[in-house]
């Protein structure tokens, strides 16, 4: 009988009312209701979360590494996006 | 504001209520977030598809009148500025466009109720952009106007709307900024420049007290919103308090604000100030704006124009996935 391995999810737990979800971690589960259960008995034991999502990590398209500098670093020199570029004096008051 | 007389239904009182919407209710009022998959009464729905797909819209619409003048920015790191402001904005849209998708509505039939006129968006982007000191005004006074809408609705109970508000917040303080920059360098510059930036406080001063719309305070629609959290605060107050902030800051930079009935009222604590045009502000809500055919036409080229281009991005999609497809047959 060959064996059929159970696929690896993504687990994803929204740790208080209004926050984002938050990659916690990942482990296997036969399909996506026993990859609920499981997460919420691996990441969930001290009430961490309020609600878990959970997602094949095969689907997950992540951006190579070896690319960071040609998809970042041409942020570095567009310091204007930041409001500290501006020179505004104080006494106009919080902008 | 940039969601302006947004219609909901007419409101409940906690008797009326179905146990399932009283339970609602209480969640709100105990500052807990309402998340895309729960129940929700569809009037709040509703009310929220309208709200965030008109601040998506404006957003969008909203690049227009700086794009105008991004090719002929006086130096080189002013068009910088300028178009990464514009970038912004297209960025914002995007958010807001996706927290409206999270309750049932996809993003091409807000586009389309957008096209068709179905869907409305700020009445400020129906005004033209005249001069550079514009720019100016626009950062300093439109986007300083949103903000003042914007700070609260990070509060506002549908978490997606919240999460995308808190984003949009963090980016917004430089847009004021650099406005407020362009607006400080032009007022102590050449008399004629000054003058440009006078103009210009001139023109957008009434246009920027109507993006928080008209008085809301017997407005049973209000009333609801307020209770669901989705409108923090009254129209009125927003205004106040934006008049409040600003006039300090027009009289930093020696420019007048273009009202003569403006005073400090001590009682109060806050100024006395002249309404504006509600008749012209009905006027460009109902699209008789010196800019909404444009403005319109604008959106409607760039949806029909670039067509081809999105069709052309999802043929090749499909064609990778059967040659990835294809690829993993011959593997096996």
């Amino acid at each position: 009988m060959s064996k059929k391995e159970w696929p690896l999810w993504e687990i994803f737990i929204r740790g208080q009312h209004g926050l984002n979800h938050r990659h916690v971690g990942s482990l296997h589960a036969p399909d996506a209701e026993m990859a609920i259960r499981n997460a919420r008995d691996v990441y969930t034991r001290r009430k961490e979360g309020v609600s878990i999502w959970v997602v094949p990590s095969a689907q997950i398209t992540a951006s190579s590494p070896s690319e960071k500098g040609p998809m970042y670093d041409p942020a570095e020199s567009k310091v204007y996006r930041h409001p500290t570029f501006y020179d505004i004096p104080d006494e106009v008051g919080h902008m | 504001m940039y969601a302006q007389m947004v219609k909901s239904e007419g409101m409940k009182s906690l008797e009326e209520m179905s146990p399932e919407e009283r339970a609602f209710q209480e969640r709100i009022d105990a500052n807990e977030k309402i998340e895309p998959k729960e129940w929700m009464p569809e009037g709040y729905r509703k009310t929220l598809i309208r709200q965030i797909g008109q601040h998506a819209h404006s957003e969008i619409v909203g690049q227009l009148p700086e794009g105008n003048w991004v090719t002929r920015a006086p130096t080189l790191e002013r068009k910088a500025i300028l178009l990464a402001k514009v970038q912004d904005e297209a960025g914002h849209g995007l958010y807001l466009y996706s927290a409206a998708e999270t309750l049932g509505v996809t993003r091409d039939e807000l586009t389309e109720k957008l096209l068709s006129g179905d869907m409305k968006y700020s009445s400020i982007f129906n005004y033209p952009t005249l001069t550079w000191a514009d720019m100016g005004a626009v950062g300093w006074l439109v986007d300083g106007a949103a903000i003042m809408n914007q700070v609260p609705l990070q509060r506002t109970s549908y978490g997606p709307y919240s999460r995308a508000m808190i984003r949009i917040c963090k980016e917004e303080s430089f847009h004021q900024r650099q406005g407020f920059a362009i607006m400080m360098k032009m007022a102590n510059g050449t008399p004629e420049q000054k003058e440009m930036a006078q103009d210009a406080l001139n023109r957008f001063w009434f246009p920027a007290l109507m993006m928080f719309g008209p008085s809301d305070a017997d407005s049973v629609h209000s009333a609801q919103s307020m209770a669901w959290k989705i409108k923090m605060n009254t129209n009125d107050e927003l205004r106040q308090k934006f008049v409040d902030e600003t006039v300090p800051q027009a009289e930093f930079l020696g420019l007048t604000v273009p009202d003569k009935t403006l005073a400090w009222n001590e009682e109060k604590g806050g100024y006395d100030f002249a309404e504006p045009d509600w008749n012209e502000f009905f006027e460009v809500i109902k699209g008789n704006g010196p800019c909404n055919e444009e403005r319109l036409s604008a959106r409607q080229k760039a949806w029909s124009e670039g067509a081809w281009f999105r069709e052309g991005l999802t043929a090749y999609a499909d064609k990778a996935a059967s040659r990835r497809a294809a690829a993993q047959m011959a593997a096996e």
